[in-house]
């Protein structure tokens, strides 16, 4: 019977530790949840369409209307609008850079050149992002003599570039070997090949890293500082300084009036990302080679 | 064994090294008959794939790989044609079916034409695709769902997309690598019969490990072992009466 005994206490072990890994994960959410519902219910009550449509109000009118009882009135479009405009030419560039880059990285694994490459992207991801931030400071802002959304951008596409280089790498890395080859029998050139086949059947797991690198930077807010700086006004100009929606919230944060206003940024951020992680996961699934 | 009249194919000295020194295939000779098949056997390792891949030169994308002697293609030397040029004449099909996982079925035969830049018209591809399709008796079963992705089909089916995608740009000689290995008894069935029907219009040199197969569908074999070419002859005799030793010792499967 000690045979039986024995696998009682198997059974045993088993659901404990069953048990455990429920309780820890579920430890690992409570944070998680806390984050999102405490941002949800602060900011919800901000948010309605002239949140999204306004520029942010003067400290005058918002301590008018903080006396008064009412909602702060205004809201984040400036920043909406800075951030997009930052990221779009951020991507513009990184994008096809950084896939250049990965899919070089790939082709040429093993060679001098490739490995110190890939060590630099590992090194540019783990810059911390003021440091980005100062040195696109002294690089784009000082020569062009202000602050501006160009600054920006050029912050942003440094902080994105090795996130692209990487997913594209790594994708290109596993496709299997044999599809470059029947591609090449059949007497493409290198390139087309490449391009027309290769690139095409990476293509899902390029773009959800892309989406995840976009949804990674479009929180900076540490290289901003030094280099779009901000504004209150809704502006179109690159060259000028520019809004961004992180940026925003410190301001926010920074000036007594406007402190009701952070929840609405910080939940339209939090949104913005967590669409952006979803799309990336269907786009995965749906594009799997 | 009797000697070819009308080669296609002159394989002339031919060693391939991976490496420095680790010989793959040694010195191999041999003249390939055109519209014939052509079984290369032999055990794991014996280099018949190494040869095979030389032919479409294949090896030219790995720096560590070097072929040496000579391979006349129709009596051109191969190395003296620009490898696209070359790798059109000679097409190639896969151990495992590999269609192109982004392009949909009539995307995948015509894909030849699309990696060469050929402009076609929709006339010319709607022939070239149904024509290549019938030949590998594939027509029926896909023409209600040309535009659905060539991964969607059954292992056998893309295999023979696979072949098709290489006989659409009218190759002269066809290379096939173990083509049924990865594919079931009734699947590899249906791609015998389609390769000794594909005789009538393309040379065919296929890699094999399985001995039935060659000698159902072979007109000639060719028997490798540790890098040599140990025995060449029309299939008949050498599955009746082999002449090496080594042969008789593969084909009876002492050895393998």
């Amino acid at each position: 019977m000690t045979h039986d005994k024995n696998l009682q206490v198997r059974i045993f072990k088993n659901k404990m530790l069953y048990l455990l890994v429920c309780i820890f994960s579920g430890l690992t959410a409570i944070p998680l949840l806390a984050i999102l519902g405490e941002v949800l219910i602060k900011g919800w009550r901000q948010l309605s369409w002239t949140f999204l449509t306004e520029a942010t109000p003067n400290a005058y009118k918002a301590m008018m209307a903080m006396s008064a009882g009412e909602p702060v009135p205004g809201g984040i479009a400036n920043g909406i609008i800075g951030t997009f405009l930052m990221l779009i030419m951020a991507a513009v560039i990184a994008i096809p850079v950084g896939i250049f880059c990965g899919i070089c990285l790939s082709e040429y694994k093993g060679k001098w050149f490739a490995t110190v490459v890939s060590y630099l992207t590992d090194l540019l991801q783990g810059t911390p992002s003021i440091i980005i931030g100062i040195i696109t400071y002294i690089w784009v802002v000082v020569p062009m003599k202000g602050y501006s959304a160009i600054a920006g951008s050029v912050a942003l596409f440094i902080m994105m570039l090795p996130l692209i280089i990487r997913s594209t790498e790594e994708t290109m890395k596993i496709l299997p070997e044999t599809l470059k080859e029947a591609g090449l029998a059949l007497g493409g050139s290198y390139w087309r090949v490449m391009l027309q086949v290769m690139l095409p059947s990476a293509f899902g797991s390029i773009f959800t890293g892309i989406l995840l690198a976009i949804s990674r930077v479009i929180g900076e807010t540490a290289p901003l500082m030094f280099t779009a700086l901000g504004g209150a006004a809704i502006s179109w100009n690159i060259n000028r300084p520019m809004a961004a929606v992180p940026l925003m919230i410190w301001e926010f944060f920074n000036d007594p009036n406007l402190q009701s206003l952070i929840w609405g940024a910080s939940l339209f951020l939090l949104t913005f990302v967590l669409f952006l992680n979803l799309l990336a996961k269907r786009i995965q699934k749906k594009w799997k080679v | 064994m009797e000697s070819i009249k009308d080669p296609i194919l002159q394989i002339k000295n031919v060693s391939i090294a991976y490496g420095s020194n680790k010989l793959a295939v040694k010195n191999v000779s041999a003249d390939v008959e055109r519209n014939t098949i052509t079984a290369i056997m032999g055990p794991s390792g014996c280099g018949k794939s190494t040869l095979l891949r030389a032919v479409n030169r294949m090896h030219e994308l790995y720096k560590s790989i070097h072929v040496t002697g000579e391979i006349l293609l129709n009596g051109v030397n191969i190395m003296e044609m620009h490898p696209t040029e070359e790798r059109r004449k000679v097409g190639m099909v896969f151990q495992r079916p590999n269609p192109f996982p982004t392009m949909n079925i009539y995307d995948n035969v015509l894909a030849g034409y699309k990696l060469n830049g050929i402009k076609l018209s929709k006339t010319e591809k709607d022939e070239i695709v149904e024509k290549t399709l019938r030949d590998v008796a594939l027509w029926d079963e896909v023409k209600d769902s040309l535009t659905k992705r060539g991964t969607f089909l059954s292992g056998g089916q893309q295999q023979r997309l696979c072949i098709a995608r290489s006989l659409a740009l009218r190759p002269d000689i066809l290379l096939m690598d173990e083509p049924t290995s990865a594919l079931d008894p009734i699947a590899t069935k249906y791609i015998e019969e389609l390769i000794v029907e594909l005789k009538k219009s393309v040379t065919i040199m296929i890699v094999t490990h399985n001995m039935s197969q060659a000698k159902r569908i072979s007109d000639y074999s060719m028997f490798m072992y540790m890098g040599e070419l140990i025995e060449y002859d029309n299939s008949h005799i050498m599955f009746t009466e082999p002449k090496d030793e080594r042969t008789r010792a593969y084909l009876t499967g002492k050895m393998g």
